[in-house]
């Protein structure tokens, strides 16, 4: 079984040399850390910035510079700025090849489910709606299952939508998946996972 | 032609009215018209709706006015940093209309720029597209969304000329631009206004032909998340 950083390792082999890829809160965040050497990506920030470095060193914090999560971060020297119509422009238009995001849940036909629990507290779908429609290719990476042991890789979301037929891999503690017609086909297994075992932990229809 | 104010209370001078609709710049704390904010705070202005992408924190931000129950509606793309947002929120106070980010920022854009309606992909087969008209172009479906077009815009930059050319600085500048389009009048607090001529025609982010009245003032710039790595 993989942890949050085997799993960010996982994802960053799925880089492109030359890309420009958009990283999610939480797990997809760690993904940079694990940018496969001779691979070169650029990372934007929904909110007005490509190129995108790591956390200043103490002292160096700016208030005017943040990420996507408003921590603060640093600059580097290929970077841009642009306003968030800009900003949401070349995610609408196709321009970003890759997002790499977390979810709730994710269903056989590739509907993803991550801003909202009805009854609970809304906070909002901020740039993740306008992500899932725009950008090239969507992968999530989330646990296998909830923390009652529940899949959330079903064959319908229960939770309101961020997007329909939108998630194209999604990547587990248990192994990766790829959305295809029909349902969810097992790429690849974790270390020490069996394929029954993920099987067995699986609502979602699952293609050979 | 003046458009160089002494204050936040000054540029608002004969602007404000209650009921109004305030589209705001600002991503989370960063780059957030402060100034003006709190001097709405003290006009007392009520039943004020915002298009604003948050709703800042408790006490900075959007959030002061909501302490003093003066915003009735927030149009916004995420809130989750404001306890007194959702207690009102909660309790039926307060109005709140999600917009994706992307289209809330277009929204703006668009109706500064005279479009009334604009298609996109974003949202379609969720809660979002409930109600809105759906269109087809090239196989593919999309939801029609309404330009912005606000009673007042008020925006934070960084430099300005008298003649209200902006800058912007780093990831500031984000919502400023299209906020400040979509305003019938636009009122703009700067860290510097410089002498006009001094900075690059070809370096203007926003020129001035958006911009109405401008302030100088000194800015708290709060840092919502300070992360930091090992030297």
């Amino acid at each position: 079984m993989w942890d949050r950083n085997q799993m960010a390792e996982r994802a960053a082999q799925e880089l492109q040399d030359g890309w420009y890829v958009n990283l999610g809160i939480g797990i997809p965040t760690l993904v940079s850390n694990y940018i496969p050497e001779g691979i070169e990506v650029t990372l934007q920030s929904e909110n007005g910035m490509l190129g995108m470095g790591p956390f200043p060193i103490s002292g160096e914090e700016d208030a005017d510079l943040i990420n996507a999560g408003k921590q603060t971060i640093t600059e580097l020297p290929q970077t841009a700025y642009f306003d968030s119509a800009e900003s949401f422009g070349m995610i609408r238009g196709g321009k970003i090849a890759m997002a790499i995001l977390g979810a709730m849940e994710v269903a056989e036909n590739g509907d993803l489910a991550n801003w909202m629990i009805p009854g609970k507290l809304v906070k909002g779908m901020g740039g993740a709606m306008d992500l899932v429609a725009g950008v090239g290719r969507v992968v999530v990476v989330m646990d296998h299952t909830n923390k009652h042991g529940v899949s959330k890789l079903l064959k319908e979301c229960t939770l309101p939508l961020t997007g329909k037929s939108v998630v194209d891999r999604i990547i587990t503690n248990l192994g990766v998946l790829d959305v295809v017609e029909g349902g969810l086909k097992i790429v690849e297994t974790a270390d020490g996972v069996s394929e029954g075992e993920l099987l067995a932990a699986t609502e979602a229809t699952i293609v050979k | 032609m003046k458009k160089v104010y002494g204050s936040a209370a000054e540029a608002l001078g004969g602007v404000l009215f209650d009921g109004m609709f305030i589209a705001s710049g600002g991503f989370g704390l960063c780059g957030i018209p402060e100034l003006l904010l709190k001097a709405i705070k003290v006009a007392g202005t009520k039943e004020l709706t915002f298009a604003s992408n948050n709703a800042g924190v408790d006490d900075f931000g959007i959030g002061i006015l909501l302490q003093t129950k003066q915003v009735k509606k927030m149009i916004s793309s995420y809130v989750g940093e404001n306890t007194e947002f959702m207690r009102q929120y909660l309790s039926g106070e307060l109005e709140l209309e999600f917009n994706p980010q992307g289209t809330l920022a277009e929204r703006m854009r668009a109706g500064g720029c005279g479009i009334p309606g604009f298609y996109t992909k974003t949202g379609v087969g969720t809660v979002i597209a409930d109600g809105k008209e759906h269109k087809d172009f090239n196989g593919e479906t999309y939801i029609m969304e309404e330009g912005i077009v606000a009673d007042l815009a008020i925006v934070k930059a960084w430099k300005a000329d008298a003649t209200g050319n902006l800058v912007f600085r780093k990831t500031a500048r984000n919502f400023n631009p299209p906020a400040a389009m979509c305003g019938k009048m636009c009122i703009v607090e700067v860290e510097e206004i410089v002498k006009t001529g001094s900075l690059d025609p070809d370096a203007i982010h926003l020129p001035g032909i958006y911009v109405h009245r401008i302030f100088q003032g000194d800015h708290e710039k709060r840092i919502e998340q300070r992360t930091v790595r090992e030297a």
